[in-house]
């Protein structure tokens, strides 16, 4: 009784993370199904067939690699200025700041379907047509408060005394720039980045409204085969997002223990 | 992911005064620009497309229809309180799901914490939409978790509070929320996590030298210590949520239909731009004067 008492806590948490993690575990299971019919709802055998064939369905990889193009593409715009507005918020003081932190919040304040539906007003009202570029605005946009806000706390948190010391050293502000300060805020600015990449991969609704039919990005990609019958190797696309994730964020802990024990 | 665990109010270090004046402006130039031109001037071509009257074919003239709110309200109301009622349901279940989790990870877990973490944001890697899709399979008809659910008569408990219908627990209100609410749970856990490392086990265990029950020590000393934590979370679960079509498309029925699926059908099937404008405008100021009205009784200043 005790026991459960003391394990009270860990308990739950480890039965909320299964909820957390079981629909994960199907979608690597189903990536190994072989189905009836055009869905892949119901456990038939197991095959390796989709794994063997990740392009096979027309459309899929199209899809993936203008995900991939849109999401580097925009994560790059985005945590470069993200960073510049991050760094004049932590380290300057300025008239308009908290117009300036009202601005950042309002897009993270404001649901995907508006903001999707503004900016195809906007578009439509000025007569650009939706396609590549205009859902790399859209996403650049959503990208950008997350990686303000990523980088911020980083800059917010940098002991001032370092660059000080720096400056002491005959560092010049480019010197003390590049060697003190931008290695610091590093980690935060690759978390932003990666923060946005992840955002731009995984949105369907902004990019939906902002698309054309020749620019399907991978979620329109899986939106649409829900609707006619989902094939296997979308669940295969799941599965390797899901396992690179998880090495690129292994990897990262382990160059971030590494250099804390070196700088120990 | 640091974007949420850093979405808290307090640890404000003074920005040091510098030399160049202009430096700052210069630095927010190009990421303001992009704001005002991309989500400011949108916003605004928004409300006015609301106001103008006309077809796709022959074009829009802004007439200061006001009247299209009014039928807007009128007409598609019920799915203004179901897209509230299911985002509030879910956030308050987040909550109740997400802070034991949060306080684990935070307290407890010792060497496993990264782990946990990297745990809980993983599954952002794989697309939602195929996650949702998972839930499908999880919850379908045939399935091992609803032959359970009638076995142990949970399908006819939650048809009797109205929750689901037809003895299924798919396309009904309640697979909507369990989708919203593992779709945006993440979203609870990092910000609590953030606050709750923060806090002092000393404290705790202070209260507990001081005769407090593990519940007082927990409602007089934890709670109100995370409540930062429980404020950005509690946003950061309850904004998407309500504006999200996804889950009542994919797992709900015709009568779980969210305005979030009206203003998209609106927009890109119907190419009714006024009234999908309009709705569009209400779902962002009944957000605004619902999180304004929320954060105010919460009392904290800063969100961002």
């Amino acid at each position: 009784m005790t026991w459960i008492r003391k394990h009270l806590i860990g308990m739950a948490a480890m039965l909320v993370l299964t909820y957390l993690l079981i629909p994960n575990l199907v979608v690597v299971i189903f990536s190994f199904n072989k189905p009836n019919g055009r869905y892949n709802y119901e456990w038939t055998r197991f095959s390796t067939d989709a794994w063997l064939n990740p392009c096979g369905p027309p459309g899929l990889c199209q899809s993936v690699g203008l995900s991939l193009q849109v999401g580097l593409i925009a994560s790059l715009v985005a945590t470069v200025l993200g960073t510049m507005v991050a760094f004049a918020l932590g380290r300057h003081r300025f008239r308009g700041r908290s117009a300036t932190n009202l601005l950042i919040f309002m897009p993270m304040a404001t649901p995907e379907v508006v903001m999707g539906s503004s900016l195809l007003t906007l578009f439509i009202a000025m007569g650009i047509p939706t396609g590549r570029t205009t859902i790399l605005i859209a996403h650049i946009l959503f990208c950008l408060s997350f990686v303000v806000v990523t980088v911020k706390a980083r800059v917010a948190s940098l002991d001032p005394r370092l660059e000080e010391a720096a400056a002491d050293l005959f560092a010049n502000a480019l010197q003390t720039f590049t060697r003190v300060t931008l290695p610091l805020v590093a980690p935060g600015i690759a978390a932003g980045a990666l923060l946005a990449f992840s955002l731009s991969f995984d949105d369907y609704i902004i990019t939906n409204f902002n698309a054309s039919p020749s620019s399907i990005t991978f979620p329109m990609y899986v939106w649409g085969a829900a609707q006619r019958g989902t094939p296997v190797q979308i669940n295969v696309i799941g599965t390797v997002m899901f396992l690179a994730a998880l090495v690129l964020v292994a990897t990262g802990q382990l160059v971030s223990n590494r250099r804390a024990r070196a700088a120990a | 992911m640091a974007a949420i665990t850093s979405v808290k109010p307090g640890t404000v270090i003074r920005p040091p005064a510098r030399k160049g004046r202009w430096t700052p402006y210069l630095l927010l130039l190009p990421g303001m620009l992009w704001l005002v031109v991309f989500f400011v001037v949108p916003t605004i071509s928004l409300a006015s497309q609301s106001l103008q009257t006309g077809s796709v074919d022959e074009g829009y003239v802004l007439t200061w229809n006001f009247q299209i709110y009014v039928d807007a309200v009128r007409q598609y109301l019920p799915h203004f309180t179901r897209s509230i009622g299911y985002a509030a349901s879910a956030t308050l279940l987040s909550l109740v799901l997400g802070y034991p989790l949060a306080y684990f990870m935070a307290q407890k877990a010792g060497r496993w914490k990264n782990v946990l973490l990297v745990l809980v944001i993983a599954p952002f890697f794989t697309n939602f939409l195929i996650r949702t899709l998972a839930w499908q399979i999880i919850l379908t008809d045939t399935g091992w978790v609803t032959t359970f659910a009638r076995w142990s008569h949970l399908t006819s408990a939650l048809q009797w509070v109205g929750l689901t219908n037809n003895d299924q627990l798919m396309s009904s209100k309640f697979a909507v929320i369990c989708g919203l609410t593992y779709n945006f749970l993440p979203f609870m856990v990092l910000p609590l996590y953030a606050n709750l490392e923060r806090l002092d086990h000393r404290l705790v265990e202070a209260a507990g030298d001081l005769y407090a029950s593990a519940f007082e020590t927990f409602r007089r000393v934890v709670w109100p210590l995370s409540l930062p934590g429980v404020v950005a979370g509690t946003l950061l679960t309850f904004i998407p949520a309500a504006g999200d079509f996804i889950n009542s498309r994919l797992l709900g029925n015709t009568q779980t239909v969210m305005v979030g699926q009206v203003i998209d059908g609106q927009f890109l099937r119907v190419l009714d731009y006024p009234i999908a404008a309009a709705l569009s405008f209400i779902l962002m100021m009944t957000i605004v004067i619902l999180v304004g009205l929320y954060v105010r009784r919460a009392g904290t200043e800063e969100l961002v």
